[in-house]
């Protein structure tokens, strides 16, 4: 069942043209179109209906939650 | 994979709202199925300030859909022409069938995955007719166009039924009584279109967004984002998702949309006509426009069985329990309204997790 507007994270294995196979995780292996977008192996995209829509920056990723660590580690410290 | 979902962390979100948070009610509101379903399934409700509300606005694709429109997609089953879609529009009911019903009376109703499954079945079976019923938000329409500019086969025709999500946001704030102090934006419609056609809700209506991932630290994050914005008296457009979504989008999606669809004026199911929120084909692709194709002619639609408090559901005025209907008489076996049939409703999302109190 597809819910509409979720992307589901998956890594690419490989590269084939217009088509990649990608995990989902757990040895679920799929094939789906990264016509629109430029994504390496063994990135992770974000594959919605079949298709990839965006590759996931985990430098940004790790970032955001390095930031927010700092953050409520700053502002909360007794938490 | 970075995990966005350490307990640990997110108590301490909590503990950090629970300082920061205003002394008078303030309500955040997102518009995704799928938002709704992290705020609920991680009991987000729970563990917020007693004074931030956080409701769902319109972002069930397949509850927006007209019943117009769903009658479209029956009559074309019923008249022999294979219609494939997605799974959760089978049971959304329209004026009088769904296309489950359709599919009982002898049409042939498919399921896919996506629309390469409807261009492979094109294929496979050419002497059948086929119609690809394209539903879905800015997510979605993207995956049309590729298919489309890439010609697909004579015996497939498409019912496309986007919407577009910016203008049921810009509708929700006309509704003077919602008093809505904050948007949590989608953050894969977001993907796709980018920042820009957000600007306007801090600019012109000086209305804090912050575009937000799925996970439930994105969530709470957000929310602490939208609470500072709120103690520091601005309104901003901020980015929690940032490790998706860039400011510009996903450009050749957007270059794609643009060569495929003009922006039209479309109808929501319960909440009337909204300017230039619908994807209609170009005059260019005309020969895969199912509606020309077809000469598909049907009535305006009914779209709120008596009762049902959908369209009400759907712009965050009320919750699902408020509906009399709510796991009364329309439960998830037997829907009433298309908010208990999609998985991204918020009517199914809320009674498969066993709410039926206001303890949230």
């Amino acid at each position: 069942m597809i819910i509409m507007c979720l992307a589901i994270p998956a890594k690419i294995i490989e590269i084939h043209g217009d088509d990649a196979k990608v995990d989902f995780g757990e040895g679920v292996l799929r094939e789906v179109n990264i016509s629109l977008v430029n994504a390496n192996t063994d990135e992770y995209v974000l594959v919605h209906a079949g298709y990839a829509i965006q590759v996931i920056d985990e430098k940004e990723a790790q970032e955001t939650l390095k930031l927010w660590t700092e953050i409520l580690e700053m502002e909360n410290p007794t938490a | 994979m970075v995990n966005f979902r350490s307990p640990e962390l997110a108590k301490q979100v909590a503990g950090h709202l629970k300082g920061i948070a205003p002394k008078f009610p303030v309500k955040f509101c997102h518009v995704c199925g799928t938002h709704e379903w992290t705020v609920t399934h991680f009991g987000l409700r729970s563990v917020l300030p007693e004074m931030v509300e956080v409701v769902a606005g319109p972002g069930c694709p397949v509850c927006v859909l007209p019943a117009a429109e769903i009658d479209e997609a029956v009559k074309l089953a019923l008249e022999g022409v294979t219609v494939a879609t997605f799974g959760d529009v089978l049971r959304v009911p329209g004026s009088s069938l769904s296309l489950a019903e359709a599919r009982s009376r002898g049409g042939d109703v498919r399921i896919v995955y996506g629309i390469h499954d409807a261009v492979k079945m094109a294929i496979e079976e050419p002497e059948r007719e086929f119609v690809f019923f394209s539903i879905g938000f800015e997510t979605t329409a993207p995956l049309t166009a590729s298919e489309i500019l890439k010609g697909p086969p004579d015996n497939l025709s498409f019912l496309i039924s986007h919407r577009l999500i910016p203008p049921a946001m810009e509708l929700l704030l006309g509704i003077g009584d919602l008093h809505i102090d904050g948007f949590i934006a989608p953050g894969h419609v977001s993907t796709i279109i980018g920042l820009k056609s957000y600007e306007i809700f801090p600019s012109a209506y000086n209305m804090p967004v912050v575009v937000a991932g799925f996970e439930p630290l994105d969530i709470l994050f957000a929310i602490d984002m939208l609470l500072q914005q709120i103690n520091n008296g601005v309104a901003k457009l901020e980015n929690e998702y940032n490790r998706v979504v860039k400011p510009e989008g996903n450009e050749k999606a957007l270059r794609h949309i643009q060569q495929v669809f003009n922006v039209v004026d479309g109808r929501w199911r319960g909440l009337g006509r909204l300017p230039l929120s619908a994807f209609a084909l170009k005059s260019k692709f005309e020969k895969w426009d199912s509606r020309k194709k077809h000469k598909i002619k049907v009535g305006v639609g009914r779209d709120i069985l008596p009762g049902c408090q959908c369209h009400l559901i759907m712009i965050g005025k009320i919750n699902p329990i408020d509906c009399p209907l709510y796991m009364s008489i329309c439960t998830p076996e037997s829907p009433k309204g298309p908010c208990m049939v999609s998985i991204e409703g918020s009517c199914r999302i809320w009674s498969k997790h066993g709410i039926d109190t206001h303890k949230t």
